[in-house]
């Protein structure tokens, strides 16, 4: 089990870097790269949450990332330290009239649908939101 | 990549061309340059993400804060997208439902034409 640990300030412009990071050692990790759009975007949407999340309770705290190739999956782990609680449902009227105005929750809702196994933990300490994908059992994808 | 806005009028119909990632750090240039064109009187937008490669849903909020000032002057905000990566987070999300998008900016504007 190899893991890659990263922390960073809890700022916008680092978010980018979080993906960029990620989705690197997705591809090393034997992600398909077909998938890999969807590792970029459900990370960036867990650091994205973290970060609005620490600037609103602890902004001199960092986000913390943990990322592991696991017996033939890639784990994703994004921590904050922001007290949180259970994402309330995103749901969209589908007569188009209504368009929703919680976009925090939205974020969650995106994850859900881009990873095939998602766990989200809130608690008064902060969320902890792990997600994982198939990745090759050697490690390394095919190019 | 960083963000880039770019805009431009045709008739009724005011096209703003963005290029490059939209997630929380470069969304609120989105934000202002929309509640700017709105606020100078600029009800029917037009949103051309051909060129965008990365889209967050704090991009989708801004989208979503942009057609609600619209429609508050019965006015309108539709999209441009053809890309499958960009086009999938509206479906995850059932925006599709409620943006107008479309394959080009020929076709929004023939349609934006026929709903006047």
């Amino acid at each position: 089990m190899a893991t890659v640990e990263l922390t960073f300030s809890a700022l916008p412009a680092h978010v980018r870097t979080a993906r960029l990071v990620a989705t690197a050692i997705a591809r090393r990790t034997g992600v398909a790269e077909a998938i890999l759009d969807e590792v970029r975007l459900a990370v960036g949407e867990a650091c994205s949450r973290a970060v609005e999340a620490h600037r609103l309770h602890c902004p001199s705290e960092p986000v913390r990332i943990e990322l592991r190739d696991d017996a033939g999956r890639f784990e994703v782990t994004v921590s904050d330290a922001a007290p949180s609680e259970e994402p309330k449902p995103y749901v969209l009227e589908t007569d188009g009239a209504f368009e929703p105005d919680e976009m925090a929750d939205l974020g969650v809702a995106v994850i859900a649908g881009l990873a095939d196994d998602v766990e989200v933990v809130p608690g008064p300490k902060g969320m902890r939101i792990r997600m994982s994908w198939p990745a090759s059992a050697n490690g390394l994808a095919a190019i | 990549m960083d963000l880039k806005l770019d805009h431009h009028s045709e008739d009724s119909l005011t096209i703003v061309d963005v290029e490059g990632e939209i997630d929380v750090y470069t969304a609120p240039r989105l934000r202002e340059l929309l509640i700017d064109l709105v606020n100078k009187g600029n009800f029917h937008l037009l949103v051309n993400m051909e060129k965008v490669d990365f889209l967050d849903s704090t991009g989708l909020g801004v989208l979503v804060g942009g057609l609600k000032r619209v429609r508050a002057h019965d006015g309108s905000l539709e999209l441009v997208c053809t890309q499958e990566r960009i086009l999938k987070i509206f479906r995850i999300t059932g925006l599709t439902k409620v943006f107008g998008i479309y394959a080009s900016v020929e076709e929004a504007k023939e349609a934006h034409g026929r709903d006047k």
